[in-house]
């Protein structure tokens, strides 16, 4: 049915998108690629050069490096386990048939919608905060002692808050999934005697398997850049105890114009997620073959 | 005797699932709840029915300029997803159309280029910003959220325009239809539900994005995300303005998304689950 012209409009009409993340996507990251080699800082210029692989040779040697790749690592790996498991169960639940459920779905996925530095900061103060938070109040009623959550365990208030964020999304994506399992199949199922249990083993969770993967996969590319949450809360400390990649890339950029070291920071997070990203596209082609 | 089962776990089954969901919202019902707190009462322990003063809400706009920001959000969002819907629109039709040898490897890539991570590209990108004087700029600001969600836009419309039946051109086309009026009358009316799906959605991520918004802007370009950031230094007690300001940022969004959950998974998932 296609011509010869209809071929070349179409190529006209995907022109624009295609160069204009063709330019946006390449150009940066070639001045990442070559500032990652240099030693370039605009407020010291005298020892501006070329220094090899020395920028990336420091995520061996300087603790800050490791520790933010670590605190990457735990930060996505500990949300993603607690939002797939919390994810399923939220999903089979409200999948249950009861009254108001409608109004339930509005509650659960409403705190995928808050704005990343409104999230952190109302965890921060009206949560979490050790004075006049709801968790102090709590633990003073119990007659225990408020915690310090952002001194004392700010990884964990950190993922507390971004798992806050997105298990709403993993539940909703999950729960649609659940929606568009067969009832039928469900019923003889039933017939045949299997319990909720084997039910789920052998006819739910296969069912789900292909929506649990892409949460994970989407999930990840998001969560590898988790920065705003961090900035608004303990910016990255006490110390580097809550650093992860980006903020680290933030702090040697723009804060002590360490401009290679942030670049070599940069390409490694490039890495990380082509490392992911190479599983979701495997995962999102299968979809378009269908 | 299964009617009285079924309503039994009906029963548990709304308790358990009113009872978690309320624990979900909290921190927004609690927020929404301090905004009409004074100062005061704000930080005098938990309590659930404030006096219902507003006079957060207008010492938030009297102190520090609430609606300039509110506006930019506005601009910014609703701007970039324009923009983004003009090169997209193109992009999408051709491909859902008259797909080539090469439609799913650019629709591969364009995904791809999602999953880079931000700060790979932070220090070029303010440079570039920076000489051009785009720094602080709503139109700088405003390309940029665009090209953050042109991979998403052009995917969305895609799965959307691919469901739209070839065989009603066709007959369009033997009944003597031009292509002007093929796309006036038959494609566009098919094709508007879809492209309002993925403007709302678009919309919602444009607001809340919040590592561009921040560092690229200071004060005459920033938006919600990063006036609600500076609240991270306080001073003197801010718990009401701070729950103030942020219902306002919230609000409209958190009604738009309620309304867009099955456009969400689809434009989220990439069309991979519907």
């Amino acid at each position: 049915m296609a011509t010869q012209q209809t071929r070349s409009l179409a190529r006209f009409m995907m022109a624009p998108s295609v160069v204009l993340l063709f330019v946006w996507m390449i150009v940066p990251l070639a001045f990442t690629l070559w500032f990652s080699f240099q030693q370039y800082n605009p407020l010291n210029p005298i020892r501006d050069g070329f220094v090899g692989f020395s920028n990336y040779a420091l995520f061996y040697s300087n603790p800050a490096f490791l520790q933010s790749i670590l605190n990457t690592l735990i930060l996505v790996g500990s949300v993603l386990l607690i939002t797939v498991i919390g994810g399923i169960l939220l999903a089979l639940l409200i999948d249950q048939p009861m009254w108001g459920q409608g109004i339930v779905r509005i509650l659960v996925i409403s705190p995928f919608f808050v704005m990343p530095p409104v999230a952190a900061l109302v965890w921060k103060n009206m949560i979490m905060h050790p004075q006049y938070g709801v968790f102090a109040d709590i633990a003073r009623f119990f007659g225990g002692q408020p915690i310090d959550w952002f001194g004392q365990y700010p990884m964990l208030a950190i993922i507390i808050i971004v798992a806050w964020q997105w298990l709403p999304f993993a539940t909703l994506i999950l729960l649609t999934s659940l929606q568009s399992l067969d009832g039928e199949q469900k019923e003889a199922a039933e017939m045949d005697g299997a319990g909720f249990i084997s039910r789920f083993i052998y006819l739910t969770l296969p069912h789900m398997s292909r929506a649990i993967t892409v949460v994970l996969l989407i999930q990840t590319i998001f969560l590898l850049s988790v920065y705003a949450e961090i900035l608004v809360t303990t910016n990255g400390g006490p110390g580097y105890a809550s650093t992860n990649l980006p903020f680290l890339v933030y702090q040697k950029a723009l804060l002590e114009f360490k401009i290679g070291q942030a670049s070599a920071g940069g390409i490694i997070a490039v890495i990380l997620a082509n490392i992911v990203a190479f599983f979701a596209m495997r995962a999102v082609g299968r979809n378009l073959d269908k | 005797m299964a009617r009285a089962v079924s309503t039994q776990h009906k029963t548990i089954a709304t308790a358990a699932a009113w009872i978690v969901a309320l624990l979900i919202f909290f921190p927004i019902l609690y927020t929404i709840i301090t905004s009409f707190k004074s100062e005061q009462e704000a930080i005098q322990g938990f309590n659930l029915f404030p006096s219902g003063t507003t006079e957060s809400y207008t010492a938030v706009e009297a102190q520090s300029g609430y609606f300039k920001f509110f506006l930019n959000s506005v601009f910014l969002s609703v701007g970039s997803t324009i923009l983004a819907l003009l090169v997209a629109i193109p992009a999408a039709w051709s491909m859902a159309f008259s797909p080539g040898k090469w439609t799913k490897d650019i629709l591969m890539w364009m995904l791809s280029t999602k999953m880079m991570p931000a700060v790979a590209v932070l220090f070029p990108i303010y440079l570039i910003f920076r000489d051009t004087g785009l720094l602080d700029s709503r139109i700088g600001l405003m390309v940029m959220l665009m090209l953050i969600n042109l991979p998403i836009v052009v995917w969305m419309l895609y799965t959307y325009f691919r469901e739209i039946p070839g065989e009603i051109l066709e007959a369009a086309r033997m009944d003597g239809a031009s292509l002007w009026n093929e796309i006036v009358y038959v494609l566009t009316p098919m094709a508007v539900p879809g492209i309002a799906s993925t403007m709302l959605l678009n919309i919602i991520l444009a607001w809340n994005e919040a590592f561009w918004t921040i560092r690229l802007t200071t004060t005459e370009a920033a938006p919600l995300t990063a006036f609600i950031s500076s609240f991270s230094s306080p001073q003197g007690l801010f718990w009401a303005k701070l729950s103030a300001a942020s219902t306002l940022a919230i609000a409209p969004i958190l009604i738009m998304g309620w309304f867009s959950q099955k456009q969400l998974v689809r434009g989220l998932t990439f069309g991979a689950v519907k």
